[in-house]
């Protein structure tokens, strides 16, 4: 089993006929993702290699049953698209569109609340569950099937991580990647909350990173409500205060933030955090023997 | 995107939001010309993105114009915590009954707007919300639903604002409120909001950040962005669309993607080294894209080596190696430079640098081995 992504999965992807777009929704397809729709306003009718394209993404359920949505669209048309989604009544919405600006997500969470409806991102890699599916950008070749879930905030660092564990021979149920934008969607917690439940993971890495307070509060949520043991890496020791390091959410604030404080507090919680992504593999290995 | 005071100010008064009257000075004279043209008392004001600058001496009166043109020459020019003083905000003196706090940031734990007020202003807000926690009125607001005047005044009542300032720092907040959603702002920090002897309730200092995803939509407020950046390699990446942050070691690092080049910054610093910066070449870190993240990196000089950490994912290893060694061929650079290059088409990658690579680039299996080696290159370098 896996969560998010898997064998129910039936994808609509906004924004398939661009280049990006289209680039990795023939990936995903070719992985094995169910891929039945894609949404390009003013081109209904026509196909991508055979994936027939809907001018709006209700039109596009309503055909084809479509779950789950993969948005790619440039930034400007990414909130619109958002919500497209979510009216569409799709389940998960998978936001890749990195460059969303903060106040349009801060009014998209609220809205979001209001319902069961789950958004994962945006500025995120998205999610693969190994063997079953994978929806967004992610080197499927570094996965491999298995019993470990990654959370992470980061696209290539939690690639680095996997393929480390996957050195070790220790595969993964599902990668998600929860973005790297000061408010996403889904959190850290209600990812873990998902793997909690999933009988077929055995262990959580969880990758965080500088800015906010996400880190600390999944820690207190690991401590008060998972039996399913966790282990934690955090990047960004060496970052300066008030200095963006990359992502939009990368940043500290005063003194709060710091990769040292999230290691600390996750510790304090009895989360094993490791320094650099080859001992994180290592503390996987140990925890599960 | 961190505003200055006066640019802070200036779009304050867009907003309605009272602020002194007051030029910008560049020079002695600019801030003698403006003294006389605001006539009476004027503060002569430091214009630097650091804490402090009252302390520091940033912060001046001067009684009249010869007066203004002194402390003009004495503060430019002047360092305060590393940032040099290029310009001044000369404004009319202000008569203040009291000093309180007001603020709107954006709380990304609530994920929502957080509006602060207190009446004891013009001292560390961090200080005053740890040791006077009460004093410190906080309220978040539902984005969807907006600021109301039911919200303002319970913050009005909570901080205890003094009767008579009561209606003007409730206008202030709401107008505070629109700025902060019209300029899609992450913070609008006025410390102190002051209470004046003739009862007006006017906006002494402003802090004000701005969303830099949201610029698309403020193409006034992204013009002000170069005035900003004073590190010629933090200019360079920005013309040239780098994402780059400058540090204090001499450890060049370049990497494909914001999580592996911080994680690349902390294994240097595990090795006994201290990266020189942050640079994320991008997720599709193609020949071209490598090319000019080494201009920017070679062109410090502080930097002794380089570490090039590459997870090839979408990205080819090979591509990465190609762009190197042309970038390589164009820039004639002789420092050692340390490469690594894992997942997709990393063998083709490593094989086309051992091959065909000046002696100065080694390759190194593992992020560790390249951190590691890199910071050894560094010393014997220095």
């Amino acid at each position: 089993m896996s969560i998010l992504v898997g064998k129910d999965t039936k994808l609509v992807v906004q924004g398939v006929t661009g280049r990006e777009g289209q680039f990795h929704t023939l990936r995903n397809k070719a992985y094995g993702t169910n891929v039945v729709a894609g949404v390009t306003p003013g081109k209904a009718g026509q196909d991508v290699e055979g994936i027939p394209v809907f001018n709006t993404v209700r039109d596009a359920v309503e055909a084809t049953g479509a779950n789950t949505s993969m948005i790619f669209v440039p930034p400007r048309f990414a909130t619109d698209a958002i919500y497209e989604s979510l009216d569409a009544g799709i389940d998960l919405t998978i936001a890749i569109t990195e460059g969303i600006p903060a106040h349009d997500m801060m009014r998209v969470y609220t809205h979001l609340q209001r319902s069961d409806q789950r958004l994962l991102g945006p500025n995120c890699p998205g999610a693969i569950s190994p063997g079953e599916a994978t929806v967004g950008i992610m080197p499927t070749d570094v996965f491999t099937p298995g019993r470990v879930g990654i959370i992470s905030r980061s696209g290539t660092l939690t690639y680095q991580i996997s393929k480390e564990i996957g050195d070790l021979g220790i595969g993964q149920s599902t990668v998600v990647g929860i973005g790297g934008d000061p408010i996403v969607g889904s959190s850290f917690i209600d990812v873990l909350t998902m793997f909690e439940a999933d009988p077929d993971t055995d262990l959580v890495v969880m990758v965080g990173e500088i800015g906010g307070d996400e880190e600390e509060r999944a820690g207190e949520f690991i401590a008060a409500n998972m039996k399913t043991p966790v282990v934690g890496y955090i990047a960004g020791f060496q970052a300066p205060p008030g200095k963006q390091m990359g992502h939009a959410g990368a940043i500290i604030t005063g003194s709060s933030g710091t990769a040292q404080g999230k290691k600390d507090a996750l510790e304090a919680l009895g989360v094993r955090v490791g320094t650099n992504p080859t001992e994180v593999a290592e503390i996987v290995a140990d925890t599960l023997k | 995107m961190d505003l200055f005071e006066y640019q802070g100010k200036q779009l304050f008064a867009k907003y309605g939001l009272a602020v002194p009257s007051g030029e910008v000075a560049d020079t002695p004279e600019q801030a003698k010309a403006a003294a006389e043209a605001i006539g009476g008392t004027v503060v002569v004001k430091a214009q630097v993105q650091v804490g402090g600058r009252g302390k520091a001496g940033g912060i001046k009166l001067a009684k009249d114009p010869d007066e203004a043109y002194a402390e003009a020459d004495n503060i430019l020019g002047m360092d305060i915590k590393g940032h040099v003083v290029k310009r001044l905000w000369i404004e009319a003196a202000s008569d203040i009954k009291k000093e309180y706090y007001a603020s709107v940031t954006f709380d990304r734990s609530a994920k929502k707007p957080l509006v602060m007020l207190s009446a004891m202003g013009g001292m560390d807000i961090e200080a005053v919300a740890e040791e006077h926690p009460e004093a410190l009125a906080r309220l978040h607001v539902d984005p969807l639903v907006g600021f109301q005047p039911h919200h303002g005044r319970w913050l009005v009542y909570h901080a205890g604002i003094d009767e008579p300032a009561q209606k003007g720092v409730l206008d202030a907040l709401t107008k505070a409120y629109e700025a902060f959603i019209g300029l899609e702002a992450t913070l609008i920090e006025i410390n102190p909001l002051i209470w004046t002897a003739d009862d007006r309730v006017v906006a002494l200092d402003a802090k004000v950040s701005i969303d830099n995803n949201a610029l698309y939509r403020h193409p006034d407020l992204a013009e002000l962005q170069e005035s900003v950046t004073d590190d010629e390699q933090e200019r360079m990446a920005h013309e040239r669309g780098v994402t780059y942050v400058k540090l204090d070691g001499d450890v060049g690092i370049m990497g494909n993607g914001a999580g592996i080049v911080m994680s690349s910054l902390d294994v240097v610093a595990l090795a006994g080294g201290k990266p020189a910066n942050f640079l994320d070449a991008g997720g599709g870190s193609n020949a071209e894209a490598v090319a000019t993240a080494l201009e920017v990196l070679l062109s410090d000089p502080k930097v002794k080596s380089l570490m090039i950490n590459i997870f090839g994912g979408i990205t080819r290893c090979d591509e990465v190696a190609e762009g190197l060694l042309t970038a390589l061929d164009k820039l004639g650079a002789t420092l050692p430079i340390v490469v690594r290059l894992d997942g997709t088409a990393a063998e083709a990658g490593r094989a086309i640098i051992a091959e065909r690579a000046p002696a100065n680039v080694v390759v190194e299996p593992t992020m560790l081995s390249a951190a590691q080696r890199a910071v050894e290159l560094a010393k014997e370098a220095s």
